[in-house]
């Protein structure tokens, strides 16, 4: 009978500890994200300054801050900026970085190191430095954070989709597709993106969950989103002048962001074993 | 006296799957034993449980008896012990075998140190003398050469020498030839042979090719499925072939299709036409302006193909037949010279204009594997040259061309659902073949088609090819460096050598009484199992 | 070699000067006239001239540019708008102290990651090696920062071994600088050797699966001198690029760290240089340290071909 590949996956994907355990906590990451756009356990605006600095208890599960405002519903409403920043970097990169790569595969020659020398110079630029330099000339604020994390992501992309593209266009099918007629933007499409997907997905994880840490870091520092808008790194840049104080200030934001990426990354390497064995066991 | 390696109802499982299932084998001092088995049946995981470096997860039973120890038995430190000094063992694949950071020197003066303690200069001295010995005199090849700097022959040299280093004795040869041209493959089982009369060593030969076999071993064990079918002396039994499978395979080694000659009418003109073709490669750059020299692959080529003929391009490897071939498919741009397929030029169209032209040829790789986009099904797949008409068809007729073609080829219609990774190796080669003449074309370029493929399901692709050329009158252009694949399906046969025809002329005539000196080197390092036994049944009288 | 050394370093250089004009061009299309932009709203017209003529505004753009690139190669990187000393010697002071500690956390992540990398690739799949990637899973997803929060809190507030922060400065004595820096190498280094450690490992199973590592066991040695003697070199490409790649990263990474730490370095010389608009500094730094990742990348593809003989005949 017919047999298309995803049954197949699916139970291998099934199988996989490191996939499920990381598609679990990411899902619930995710559903806490949505969920703090409706309900929060208190309104994170709320001040409170007879109830500061408490720890955790039944009224508040993670304490409150030096504000008296409740860790929780922080936390909730500040995973939206991290994903929402780490998500449209990670988009940035997909698309301009695989195209670019891509093209550089399929044409060879001097576009090909052109693009690759470019490569070279935005990786001279680590995503804090662009995030500097942005914010020196723009101000701070989540955009540029999402402008110099997606910049840095764009030559990543370009190089995974590029090396995986030249390893495949000596192969015998690309021969044979050439052979038949088709051109270098037929091909591809229809034979090189498919067979670099699992690969770009697997490093879009991975860079979703950098993402996510270079966000928390810019905004630790105050180059990423503005106050009042509640953000990880803010918490935790807030939490260190009462670190003697109330030092669950500075834990749980820091364990939202620690479970998060560790969540990323396990799907990242579960979908790399899931979806990698095909294209490597065949040679 | 016992034998020197004795190997009794070995039984292996790796993850719990069975691959061997009680194989016997005994090897005597100074014997030549030939394992011979098609893919699977075992014969590698045999060796490796020889020399215990088999994979995670195997279980091996039963008993294994070298020289006075209990391989199975025996602790690692004691195999190592064992290993590169008592056993030595040569692998298949020679461009990877070899570690790249390290020179040749080193790797081979390493097992030397390991085993005996010697001294540097001592080491190097005795690793002096073996590459000497097997053919890489340390005048010509430095002891600070790396392996990038040697081609797959010298490779496989070094690792024979690293072998041999100690004298062990037992050497085990994993399909040593496998990867190299049929003359270095003379080459390399002679100082094999050499090495192991000279110093009485036990040789296991572990190989597909009966012809091999036929040539160089005392005595064969064949292998299938993890079971021994027939053992004995070499010539008795590959002349008598009372087994079988034993039958089956000498048989399909030799396979020639049955050919009724195509019915073509002489139209006007050859169907391709290659008229002083060149392809200059640029040297690689060494400086800011200084470029190596270049290299001419192809150098003044000239041939012609008429319809419905099969013709054979052989040559060593590296001689120039597949740039020639990817020039004629214009995947490639001739430096100089034209060619033209049924009169009209096609060297110098663009992709566009080429489209009626590719129509009409298509290609067959070697690879089984790498031929299909893995992502695609079989339909899709086979479909794929239909891009190439002007009008496109519809379903209906998509889909009639796709079940036409794969019912030429013997797969059932309703396998056009199936993934690639679906079809077992022959049947994959014939979805390729299937591809091929799905456009109906006058001429398929085949790079050679059956080099992957067992011997039975070569036979069998052979058989497909001789068919298709007799019932739709396909012209071949088969480019190969295996004489009995010339042998078996072409009419006329070129020999390249450096980029040149060299000789040229019906496929018989060329084969028997070769005249240039390329072709006679090809001729006479092709294995043939009927010349082999002839000359062997002569020397024993 | 020489000419695969001679391409790399003048890629470099063409790298290092297509970024000063990246660089010069950022702080080029600054909205408004910079001048105005550093000395605020309530500037008087003669100021603004006055720092206008300093900044060279009034010349042409190109003017400009060459200007400042003579001024980079000769190391004047111009005045200090609020220090009103040269940018050069604040560099040269604030570097003493962000080298240290990027060189510092470098050598400990090294360290710490090539052991247990090296241990858990050679006993594969035991407790041992399972145990030390799922530490090494967890460290990756740890901020440098947060980690650097915990350490504060427990060996600073907590156990009051080491200082919370500060910097005595090296005249203080290289014991009492040196302790300063312990806690800000230790919180950059260990998630850097966690991803390390999970890079060499991998790298160093491929390479154990390769052709030679058979060939090198049949030869009779065991499988730690398989490891040692054949693996870790083969091994050493991919190991490079991401130590060339961390060093880049930890140089960036100091200016995260310095923060919490309350460091004179190069990472809050920055940061007070964006708050006092002080564009002139924030451009120095910027290119020094760009310079620096080339510089770095320009090391470790030259080590390439040290590490491996067949880059070597390459141009």
């Amino acid at each position: 009978m017919t047999a298309s590949p995803w049954p197949e996956g699916m139970s291998k994907a099934i199988g996989n500890r490191s996939f499920v355990v990381g598609l679990t906590i990411t899902g619930i990451v995710a559903i806490m994200a949505v969920l703090s756009f409706v309900w929060t356990p208190y309104a994170v605006g709320t001040l409170d300054i007879a109830g500061k600095l408490k720890p955790p208890s039944w009224s508040h599960w993670l304490g409150t801050d030096h504000y008296g405002r409740d860790i929780l519903s922080m936390i909730m409403v500040g995973s939206r900026n991290s994903i929402a920043v780490a998500f449209v970097s990670v988009a940035i990169g997909l698309a301009i970085g695989v195209p670019l790569g891509l093209w550089a595969a399929a044409r060879g020659g001097w576009i090909d190191e052109l693009l690759m020398r470019l490569n070279d110079l935005v990786f001279a630029f680590p995503a804090l430095l662009s995030a500097v330099m942005i914010t020196a000339v723009f101000g701070p604020g989540a955009i540029n954070a999402i402008i110099a994390i997606g910049i840095f992501n764009i030559p990543v992309f370009a190089r995974v989709a590029r090396g995986a593209a030249l390893s495949l266009w000596p192969r015998e099918f690309i021969l044979g597709a050439r052979a038949c007629g088709k051109g270098a933007a037929r091909i591809t499409i229809e034979h090189v993106l498919p067979n670099i997907a699992n690969l770009l997905v697997v490093q879009a994880t991975i860079q979703f969950s950098l993402g996510i840490l270079a966000e928390a870091g810019l905004s630790y520092v105050g180059l990423g989103s503005q106050p009042p808008m509640p953000s990880w790194g803010r918490m935790l840049f807030e939490a260190q002048t009462m670190i003697g104080l109330a030092p669950h200030m500075a834990l749980f934001p820091g364990l939202a962001i620690v479970i998060t990426v560790l969540g990323l990354n396990l799907l990242g390497d579960g979908l790399r074993d899931v979806l990698d064995p095909r294209l490597r066991r065949e040679r | 006296m016992a034998p020197l390696l004795n190997i009794k109802d070995l039984r292996l499982t790796i993850g719990g799957v069975p691959v061997l299932n009680g194989i016997d084998l005994a090897i005597e001092p100074g014997e030549i034993r030939a394992l011979v088995g098609e893919s699977g049946s075992g014969k590698s995981m045999t060796a490796l449980s020889v020399m215990k470096l088999l994979p995670n997860g195997a279980r091996a039973g039963g008993q294994i008896r070298f020289n006075g120890t209990d391989i199975l038995a025996a602790s690692e430190t004691e195999m190592c012990r064992l290993r590169g000094d008592d056993i030595g063992m040569v692998f298949q694949e020679p461009m990877t075998a070899l570690n790249p950071m390290k020179t040749i020197g080193e790797q081979v003066a390493e097992g030397i140190r390991l085993h005996t303690g010697a001294s540097r200069a001592v080491a190097e001295e005795r690793t002096r003398a073996i590459l000497d010995r097997v053919g890489l005199p340390v005048a010509k090849f430095p002891l600070g050469r790396y392996p990038h700097e040697l081609s797959g022959g010298q490779r496989q040299r070094v690792v024979i020498a690293i072998a041999c280093a100690l004298k062990p004795k037992l050497l085990i040869a994993d399909e040593p030839t496998t990867a190299l041209d049929v003359v270095l493959q003379a080459q390399i089982l002679q100082l094999l042979q050499d090495l192991v009369r000279d110093e009485k060593m036990g040789l296991l030969l572990i190989s597909h090719d009966l012809a091999v076999v036929a040539d160089v071993a005392d005595s064969v064990t064949i292998l299938r499925h993890g079971e021994v079918m027939d053992r004995g002396e070499t010539t008795q039994i590959l002349t008598e072939q009372a087994h079988p499978y034993t039958r089956q395979l000498a048989q399909a080694s030799m396979h020639v299709p049955d050919r009724s000659r195509p019915r073509i009418a002489q139209d006007d003109g050859p169907l391709l036409s290659v008229r002083n073709v060149a392809r200059i490669y640029p040297g690689t750059r060494t400086g800011l302006l200084a470029r190596s020299e270049p290299t001419i692959a192809v150098d003044d080529v000239s041939f012609e193909l008429e319809p419905g003929q099969s013709m054979a391009l052989v040559g060593r490897s590296g001689c120039g037949k597949s740039t020639l071939a990817r020039m004629v498919l214009a995947l490639d741009k001739p430096t100089h010279g034209d060619i033209a397929l049924s009169g009209r030029r096609i060297d110098n169209l663009g992709e566009a204009a080429l489209r009626p032209a590719r129509r009409h040829m298509q290609v067959v790789f070697q690879d089984p594997y790498g031929s299909f986009n893995p992502r695609h099904k079989a339909g899709r797949l086979v479909a794929e040259p239909l891009f190439l008409f002007d009008t496109p068809l519809s379903q209906s007729e998509t889909r009639e061309r796709i079940d036409t073609a794969l019912e030429r080829v013997g797969i059932a219609p309703k396998d056009r659902d199936k993934y690639p990774h679906e079809f077992s190796g022959g049947q994959r080669q014939r979805l390729a073949i299937a591809r091929a003449i799905i456009t109906e074309p006058k001429l398929v370029v085949a790079d050679e088609p059956v080099s992957a493929l067992d011997v039975s399901i070569r036979a069998q692709i052979l058989d497909l090819f001789a068919d298709l050329n007799g019932r739709l009158g396909i012209a071949y252009l088969f480019i190969t460096h295996d004489l009995a694949v010339a042998r078996a399906i072409t009419d006329s046969v070129m020999v390249m050598a450096d980029g040149r025809i060299v000789e040229r002329g019906r496929t018989d005539e060329v084969l028997r009484h070769p005249q240039s000196d390329a072709g006679r080197a090809l001729v006479d390092a092709s294995p043939d199992l009927h010349r082999s036994l002839a000359r062997r049944i002569g020397e024993q009288g | 070699m020489l000419n695969y050394a001679v391409k790399r370093i003048l890629i470099g250089l063409a790298t290092v000067l297509a970024a000063s004009i990246v660089v010069f061009a950022m702080l080029e299309i600054v909205p408004g006239d910079p001048a105005r932009l550093m000395l605020g709203m309530n500037a008087t017209e003669d100021a603004v001239h006055a720092l206008q003529e300093q900044m060279g505004l009034n010349q042409p753009l190109l003017a400009r540019y060459f200007h400042w690139l003579g001024g980079l190669l000769t190391g004047d990187l111009g005045r200090s708008y609020t220090y009103s000393v040269p940018v050069v010697d604040l560099i040269v002071e604030r570097v003493a102290v962000s080298l240290p500690l990027a060189l510092i956390s470098l050598v400990l992540s090294t360290a710490i990651a090539l052991p247990v990398a090296l241990y858990s690739a050679s006993r594969r799949g035991t407790v041992a090696d399972t145990a030390s990637m799922g530490v090494a899973q967890i460290g990756v997803a740890i901020p440098n920062f947060w980690f650097a929060l915990l350490l504060v809190y427990v060996f600073a507030v907590t156990l009051r071994l080491l200082p919370a922060g500060g910097f005595p400065g090296w005249n203080a004595g290289i014991w009492q600088a040196l302790k300063a820096l312990i806690l800000p190498s230790i919180a950059l280094a260990l998630p850097q050797a966690a991803i390390l450690a999970r890079v060499a490992r991998s790298a160093l199973l491929d390479v154990l699966g390769e052709d030679y590592i058979r060939t090198a066991r049949a030869k009779g040695l065991s499988r730690p001198g398989v490891l040692y003697r054949h693996a870790l070199r083969n091994a050493l490409i991919p190991i490079l690029t991401i130590v060339g790649l961390q060093f880049a990263f930890l140089l960036a990474g100091t200016i995260i760290i310095e923060n919490v730490f309350y460091l004179p370095g190069l990472g809050r010389l920055v940061f007070q240089a964006i708050t006092q608009r002080d564009l002139i500094v924030v451009e120095g730094v910027v290119m020094l340290l760009v310079a620096t990742v080339i510089l770095i990348n320009l090391v470790v593809d030259l080590s390439y071909a040290i590490v491996d003989p067949r880059l070597r005949n390459r141009p």
